[in-house]
């Protein structure tokens, strides 16, 4: 239906942008993170926990529910502020962003944060898990499925491909990865650092059900993951990003994948969101 | 009857899968030498073929054991530890309940050289939280140990041999994790014996031969099985301390990290004055039988009596 597409979007761009306000704030008040592949992967992971994924909030450990494999755990904070909104936790945590004793670690912590179905931080090992997990859905006939959030640089991992290779050959159709194809990672563009391209042509070649979009327009999102979730096949959904989305001081800057903004910056940063 | 722990393992896993219906079996092409197979014929459809991609199984492994899953990931000792970042973070940082199977442990395995044993997976595993680590001497042993391992709930690590192994427990022996099994003792022991001997996994029965050999030469000696090294047992070594003029070590393992490390920090912790002889590898080892490798990097028998009754001075 056309108009509830239209009021969706609206409804969704007014939740990524507080959104992004709230991944900006904790970083800033935090004095350390990841701003850049948080801004990039929101508007994905808004569009998949408001339409598609299966969860219960208040009972976290629901044995049916979809599962998240944040292997780029390092853009938690996007995470953190969807599973507050979601009320996973109270709003007020996201301000103990990586504070001694806090539920919100660095990097996601499973027993830390009910909600958070595996600690991941270490790039690579992401979608082995989340393959695991998509062959015991499929061993034991449930119909959860398993999404895995993927970071371009993260695609230099041995790792990766070893996943990529065995998917296919086990089925997983209830599995899918979602690429955040930013271009940018720690020491400079993606492509200078280790080029992972020509990614689509590598992907199709190990027989995954690869689908291209642009990882900002909710459509497209929206679209894909529920392509996605009736494909047979393990799906690859190679979303092409802007590191730092949102926030023009930010965009395209590898030097804002792990720093966090002054009050200034981040005061900037969060009035440019407003008015975008 | 002598028979390798690989074996029993093989066995044991393939016995219980019905007594664990949530027990999966993950390989990386090494099947018929874990000795896995026996558990595919059996349960093909809990059986999962990785290829030779151990980081992408041991991964897996772990995202089967978080949705409740058993997931036993098989290989060699030398491949599963080389995949030390996904153990560490996947499974110990997860704490999922991962079995992870490290056979052709040591030098032991002989003729394929050196890249193929496994002489690091104690100590780099004994550095992570959360792990149980089990090394079993014979059949017996090994078939409770694979038991207790399926029914506990945390990541294991177990180590098991190539060659065949003699039997060192009597049949109603009972294996308890955490604690050492007392191998031979003299009845008419003195106050203090010549030494007690710690051996784990392949050099066992080269321990037992040695406390007889020993004897013939007029020395008591003890020999204590530690068929877990992680947690080891304390009380063990307290004991040894008490009742020996030295402790030595054996193991198949590179001599720091494993056995010799876990009883010299006991003693260490405990302020336990007792000498303390480690043998192990302190060196990569190469091709030939296991028998004449253990000769060349003194793990049998003759080499322990010599660290038995070395002078100290």
């Amino acid at each position: 239906m056309p108009t509830a597409n239209v009021e969706t979007q609206t409804d969704l761009k007014a939740l990524t942008q507080e959104l992004r306000v709230d991944i900006i704030r904790m970083i800033e008040k935090a004095g350390s993170g990841h701003p850049g592949g948080s801004l990039s992967i929101i508007d994905i992971l808004t569009v998949l926990y408001d339409k598609h994924f299966q969860h219960r909030p208040k009972e976290p450990h629901w044995p049916d529910r979809d599962r998240l494999v944040l292997s780029k755990g390092h853009a938690c904070p996007a995470l953190y502020a969807l599973m507050a909104h979601h009320g996973y936790f109270d709003k007020a945590q996201l301000d103990t962003l990586r504070k001694l004793g806090s539920p919100l670690q660095g990097h996601p912590d499973r027993f830390r944060l009910p909600g958070i179905d595996v600690s991941t931080g270490s790039l690579g090992q992401g979608l082995s898990i989340a393959q695991g997990m998509a062959m015991t859905a499929k061993m034991d006939g449930k119909d959860y499925h398993t999404w895995c959030i993927l970071g371009d640089g993260e695609m230099q991992e041995g790792q990766i491909w070893e996943a990529l290779m065995s998917a296919p050959k086990f089925g997983l159709g209830n599995l899918t990865a979602i690429l955040d194809f930013n271009n940018s990672q720690i020491d400079g563009p993606m492509e200078e650092i280790m080029n992972i391209n020509p990614i689509a042509d590598k992907i199709q070649s190990f027989n995954w059900n690869l689908i291209e979009l642009d990882g900002h327009d909710f459509k497209q999102i929206d679209d894909a993951i529920a392509k996605a979730k009736a494909s047979d096949v393990p799906t690859f959904l190679l979303a092409c990003t802007v590191k730092g989305k949102a926030v023009s001081f930010m965009e395209h800057q590898n030097a804002w994948h792990g720093k966090a903004p002054t009050k200034e910056e981040a005061d900037k940063a969060c009035e440019e969101i407003k008015n975008g | 009857m002598a028979k390798a722990t690989r074996a029993s393992f093989g066995e044991t896993i393939a016995a219980l899968g019905d007594k664990f219906p949530e027990v999966v079996v993950c390989d990386a092409d090494l099947g018929k030498s874990t000795q896995t197979t026996a558990f595919m014929k059996k349960y093909p459809k809990r059986y999962f073929e990785f290829g030779i991609a151990e980081h992408n199984m041991i991964g897996a492994a772990a995202g089967m054991a978080l949705c409740g899953k058993i997931p036993v990931a098989a290989s060699f000792a030398a491949f599963l530890i080389t995949r030390l970042e996904t153990i560490r973070v996947a499974v110990a940082y997860n704490k999922t309940n991962v079995k992870l199977v490290g056979t052709h442990a040591g030098i032991g395995i002989g003729d394929d050289g050196t890249s193929q044993m496994g002489l690091e997976d104690l100590g780099a595993i004994r550095s992570l939280p959360h792990f149980t680590i089990l090394q079993p001497a014979d059949h017996v042993e090994t078939c409770q140990a694979v038991e207790w391992m399926l029914g506990h709930d945390g990541p294991v690590y177990i180590r098991l041999t190539r060659q065949k192994m003699a039997d060192v427990h009597p049949e109603d022996y009972k294996f308890e994790v955490g604690k050492c099994s007392v191998l031979y003792e003299p009845s008419d022991a003195p106050e203090k014996v010549q030494a007690t001997i710690f051996a784990s996994g392949g050099p066992v029965p080269h321990a037992v031969q040695a406390a007889k050999d020993l004897k013939e030469k007029g020395f008591a000696s003890r020999v204590v099985n530690a068929g877990t090294i992680m947690p080891f047992d304390v009380d063990a070594v307290v004991n040894a301390a008490k009742k020996s003029q030295r402790i030595v070590t054996v193991e198949d393992h590179n001599v720091n990290g494993g056995l010799g490390s876990a009883v010299a920090e006991v003693l260490a912790e405990r302020g336990l004055a007792c000498p303390l002889i480690r043998l192990g590898l302190r060196d990569f080892g190469e091709s030939g039988t296991g028998e004449e490798l253990y000769d060349k990097y003194g793990l049998s028998s003759p080499h322990i009596v010599e660290a038995a009754v070395r002078n100290l001075d």
